[in-house]
């Protein structure tokens, strides 16, 4: 039973809140020197310290708190001149000390804020600020297979396997204060909230930011309330791990929530889970039994006490906000306003920038984006920034075509190779063997042979109907597997049967 | 201080995973009353408050590591002492949902 | 030579380096005595014989040299060695095998020590008696009807007894002065960071320190050099040089010194037998040439409960990670169980009484509510103390009191009241709590059984207790216990 979204909105005010959860792009791990490569064989990136063997102990990466600091600066943060990491005590078997080391009341990065742009109604854009309310750095968890039951899941599984790879990689907590005001569009302030933050620690090179590796990962909390009441009950829905499922599951979320309460039923406060398949969520453990997580100073590390002048030496060689570097290069490209929202609502704007950036030109940038790469992502459920294709990798493809060894025909079949995971453009033409074939040597062959299987079309072409060349043409291209220059092909078959045009 | 009743160290022996049975828990709610009454002691210290709390006997700060790649373990060890194991990982019994 | 194990450990380096000896003879004197006399004794739960004539054999070879090399040594079980069974005391790691060594075993090993063995302590250092060893107790060789102290029993039990000149040993609250008091040995909790914890399997991190015990103050000062240390593996580690004891024991001189005795470190809870040597070891501190001054440090009074609030909540919180998963015992697990289930049932029988009520005590002490009241609180005594320490340091340059409130009890007198076994630790605690180096030596028999005198110094001022505590042994060697049991 579910209200619709824009008729909920309409009843009630929403309240939503997010927090993410950033691996770090670290070349090491948080306590110790395992490298955190992505997919590497099960635990052979482990050793005492992030196994939690008796007697390990742990020592700070500094490269993490780096990183944290210049995530909290580039989110207009305070930044902490002293503070601690605490345990968080609870057993879990991902988790091998059974406490996460984490960090309790006194994070490093405190009271910011991100600002996002969404569409009106009208098509006017307007920014919507997000305030922040810590960052803060801990540790991630390993990773558990459940064998034996159905697809994966946890439940009926007859027992699980565990794989500590991943335990102890950075991982940085960004929580935001409570979101009010976002009135018809608690979904995709979200979502732009998502997107913006990805963008700016992609910006900020601290993180690849992949959210389907899990290497950016969001609990979003909602609630409602009527106009004038104190703010609802919340729930918080779990590992929502794609742009496109934060706006769906905060979407289902009003809309069920909605239900609930015109049926004068309470919400519960509860954690939910999110499911990709459905975009629903179910109903978790509830939060009013939460486990008392025992904080207390961890005693194995030191303080952390920030130096002021290395903070402002960081906060002066920050990257440019990618906000602003939008704009500037919306200015810069002459975009329309028209063409540049239907790029922010495809969600296509940043690639289309980078893809510039990365040397192609803005109106081939613009057609990948918008034609081939935004079908391909819409036909396979995902947003196009989550494609497996960089825009640099777009640039290049682009940059191929202009240099003569793409057509545009084989250029789209490179992108689908990249995009299937056969490696970088270069590659994928060498494996699929996509180079046009411009030795006219070897398609003279070709040509030869198109003549001699269709005499009755050459006879014409000899008489003068030029026309009628289009067939050949056709059977050369056919014969080369797309791989020739028409024109080339063309010029050639007109010169074998002695015609000029 | 108050009295720790049964329900109460039954609920402690369940968040550190403790399968304690009811005479174990009896035990242990009537020392926990002798010992807790030794240290409530601490109360009493009158000129406690306003003093930092002392977290460290090292007057240490910004310990850290470079961000090096250190070679891990061999995995053969890793899981050498494991009570079970599987396809490289620990085995373990199936878990019950919503633990975390 | 004689017996080879009567011998110091300078004696024996030096007899090794003078070509007197060799190792390999040393550590097979050493390893038939414990063949000999550790079954009535148990001082430990595992000799590694053949890693010790290895070492032997490689010092004799001239591959390692050093002031230590050749010289046999006792590992406390607490402290991981790779590839060698290290069970904490504790059921619950029966059969582990580290596939690492600890900073503290790196260090021995590269000096030439032979590791003999390791040896039994009260389970997860949780005790002062030895008798919460999952693997029965340690007898004290003074009367193997009493115990050798605890946690680290095991450890002095077999200096004192000659089964190894040197041994090492962790102190939280006194695991490492309290058995040297009771076992006429010398024990010496370094200044906290002093010692790399990397490797010590870890009951209350904050408290925690690796230490010497030793049969006379200068072994303890040469072991000390070998281990003490800045170590980049723990962040708590000082990065500091290590202070000079060895010159310090060398130079065992104290004319002008003040050194203050703790007013409230006597009294209720001290046998009469114990304040007597500790007053006639004043007195002879005072012939030293020393200036004797009392202190006041009156939230002494409060480090016990101090301790147990903090100790106890840091290991519910070390203590979790043996959780049947990585390592360690599993119970069980009959494929229907759950993994809470097992967790919880592995954890129920592989920790023993006492490790099973700290826990508790530990999760109540940290839970939400109660955490102001009792850890926050125990915190900000904590600072007190430390705070009481530097007054007094600035009115004296040591501190002394009684190492242990009485001599050695009978096995089992404290075993079903737990407060009368803490209260064992009522004067080697506030050293923990504060940081500083603390040591305890022999100060004459009390009923015929061993008295520690403690000497406290300021942090990172460890050569101080060497200086005095040797300037007071050249006045009384250690005693010998009779022995007269062995078979």
């Amino acid at each position: 039973m579910t209200v619709p979204y824009a008729e909920a909105l309409q009843e009630f005010e929403p309240v939503i809140g997010l927090e993410t959860h950033v691996e770090l792009g670290t070349a090491s791990k948080m306590f110790c020197g395992c490298d955190t490569t992505f997919g590497a064989d099960p635990n052979t990136h482990t050793c005492p310290v992030c196994l939690g063997l008796p007697g390990a102990l742990p020592v700070v990466n500094e490269k993490a708190i780096e990183s944290t600091i210049r995530i909290g600066l580039a989110l207009h943060c305070d930044i902490a001149t002293w503070c601690r990491f605490a345990r968080k005590n609870y057993f879990y078997p991902d988790m091998p000390k059974n406490f996460q080391t984490s960090q309790y009341d006194e994070p490093l990065c405190t009271d910011g804020y991100l600002d996002v742009e969404v569409s009106n109604a009208d098509g006017t854009l307007e920014t919507v600020r997000v305030p922040i309310e810590r960052v803060h750095l801990e540790e991630d968890t390993g990773k558990t297979l459940h064998v034996g039951g159905a697809t994966g899941r946890i439940h009926g599984a007859s027992h699980s396997l565990v794989d500590y790879n991943r335990a102890g990689i950075p991982l940085v907590e960004i929580v935001t204060k409570p979101v009010v005001g976002t009135k018809h569009r608690p979904a995709e302030v979200a979502k732009a909230y998502v997107a913006e933050l990805r963008d700016v620690l992609r910006g900020l090179g601290v993180s690849d930011v992949k959210m389907e590796q899990g290497s950016l990962r969001c609990d979003v909390n909602v609630s409602l309330n009527k106009p004038g009441d104190d703010w609802g009950t919340r729930s918080e829905t779990k590992n929502v791990n794609s742009l496109r499922s934060v706006e769906r599951a905060v979407r289902s979320e009003v809309e069920r929530q909605a239900a609930r309460l015109r049926q004068g039923e309470r919400i519960v406060q509860e954690t939910r889970h999110f499911h990709e398949d459905t975009g629903l969520s179910t109903s978790g453990r509830s939060k009013e039994e939460a486990t008392d997580y025992r904080y207390f100073p961890e005693p194995d590390l030191v303080p952390v006490a920030p130096d002021t002048d290395w903070v402002a030496e960081l906060k002066a060689a920050l990257p440019e906000a990618p906000s602003v570097r939008r704009r500037r290069l919306i200015e810069q490209l002459a975009l329309s306003a028209l063409d540049a929202e239907a790029m922010t609502n495809a969600g296509v704007l940043d690639l289309v920038l980078a893809t510039v950036d990365a040397g192609a030109p803005a109106a081939e940038a613009r057609n990948w984006w918008l034609g081939h790469l935004a079908q391909t992502a819409n036909s396979s459920g995902v947003e196009p920034a989550e494609l497996s294709i960089t825009p640099a990798q777009v640039a290049r493809v682009v940059g191929l075509v202009a240099g003569g060894s793409l057509t545009a025909g084989l250029a789209r079949q490179v992108v689908d190779g990249v995009l299937a995971g056969e490696g970088e453009p270069e590659a994928v033409v060498a494996t699929r063997g996509l180079a046009v074939v411009s030795d006219e040597g070897a398609l003279a062959t070709a040509v030869d042979e198109a003549i001699a299987a269709d005499a009755d079309a050459a006879d014409k072409i000899r008489a003068g109907k030029v026309q009628a060349v289009g067939a050949l043409v056709g059977r050369v291209m056919k014969a080369t597997r797309g791989q020739a220059d028409a024109s080339v092909v063309r010029r050639l078959l007109l010169e074998r049967l002695g015609v000029t045009e | 201080m108050a009295e720790i009743t049964r329900a109460e160290v039954a609920h402690l022996a369940r968040l550190a995973r403790l399968a304690l049975d009811d005479s174990e828990l009896d035990r242990l709610a009537s020392q926990l009353d002798v010992i807790l009454g030794a240290v409530a002691k601490i109360g009493e210290v009158s000129d406690a408050e306003g003093v930092t709390p002392m977290t460290h006997a090292v007057p240490l700060e910004n310990v850290m590591r470079p961000d090096v790649v250190v070679t891990s373990l061999p995995r053969d060890d890793v899981l050498a002492g494991a009570p079970a194991a599987e396809d490289g990982r620990f085995r373990v019994p199936r878990i019950l949902d919503d633990e975390t | 030579m004689n017996d080879l194990t009567r011998l110091t450990a300078r004696e024996i380096a030096a007899a090794i380096a003078a070509g007197e000896t060799n190792a390999v003879d040393v550590a097979q004197a050493h390893l038939d005595r414990i063949a000999k006399i550790d079954g009535q004794l148990h001082a430990f739960l595992h000799v590694d014989s053949e890693g010790a004539l290895e070492t032997a054999r490689r010092v004799d070879a001239g591959e390692i040299s050093g002031p230590l090399a050749g010289v046999p040594l006792a590992l406390k079980d607490v402290i991981v060695q790779k590839g060698v069974p290290t069970t904490v005391g504790s059921r619950i790691l029966e059969g582990w095998r580290p596939p690492y060594d600890a900073t503290v075993v790196e260090r021995l090993k590269s000096a030439g020590v032979v590791i003999l063995g390791k040896t039994n302590m009260d389970e997860f250092a949780m005790g002062s008696s030895t008798e919460h060893s999952a693997y029965g107790p340690t007898h004290n060789p003074w009367d193997l009807d009493r115990i050798p102290g605890g946690s680290g029993g095991g450890s002095s039990a077999a200096v004192a007894s000659f089964e190894a000149p040197l041994a090492i040993g962790t102190d939280t609250g006194g695991s490492i002065r309290q058995p040297a008091a009771v076992t006429g040995t010398v024990g010496v909790k370094p200044t906290y960071g002093g010692v790399s914890r990397y490797g010590l399997v870890a009951f209350s991190s904050s408290l925690d320190q690796a230490g010497p015990c030793a049969r006379t103050v200068m072994d303890a000062a040469l072991l000390h050099e070998v281990i003490a240390g800045h170590d980049p593996r723990d962040s708590t580690s000082i990065p500091s040089p290590v202070p000079p004891v060895v010159e310090a024991a060398k130079q065992a001189d104290i004319s002008g010194m003040t050194i203050g005795v703790v007013k409230e470190l006597s009294g209720e809870g001290y046998q009469p037998g114990v304040e007597q040597r500790f007053a006639e070891a004043v007195e002879t501190l005072t012939g030293l040439g020393a200036k004797v001054v009392e202190v006041s440090c009156p939230h002494f009074a409060y480090a016990l409960p101090a301790y147990y609030l903090i100790a106890p909540s840091e290991a519910s919180s070390n203590l979790a990670r043996f959780d049947s998963v990585r390592y360690g015992l599993r119970v069980g697990d009959d494929g229907d169980r759950s993994l809470e289930e097992v967790m919880s049932l592995t954890r129920a029988q592989g920790f023993g009484a006492e490790v099973k009520r700290r826990i508790i005590l530990g999760t109540y002490a940290l839970s939400s509510g109660y955490y102001d009241a009792y850890y926050g609180q125990a915190q900000k005594v904590r600072s007190l103390i430390t705070r009481d320490f530097t007054e007094a340091f600035a009115l004296a340059d040591v501190l002394v009191s009684p190492a242990a409130p009485t001599v050695a009890f009978p096995l089992g007198e404290k075993l079903s009241d737990p407060l009368a076994m803490y209260r064992q630790d009522l004067a080697t605690i506030p050293s923990n709590l504060y940081g500083g180096p603390a040591m305890s030596l022999p100060c004459g028999l009390s009923d015929g059984l061993p008295v520690g005198l403690q000497i406290m110094a300021p942090t990172m001022r460890d050569e101080l207790l060497y200086r005095v505590g040797a300037a007071f042994e050249a006045t009384m060697p250690a005693p010998v216990p009779p022995l007269d049991w062995e078979a």
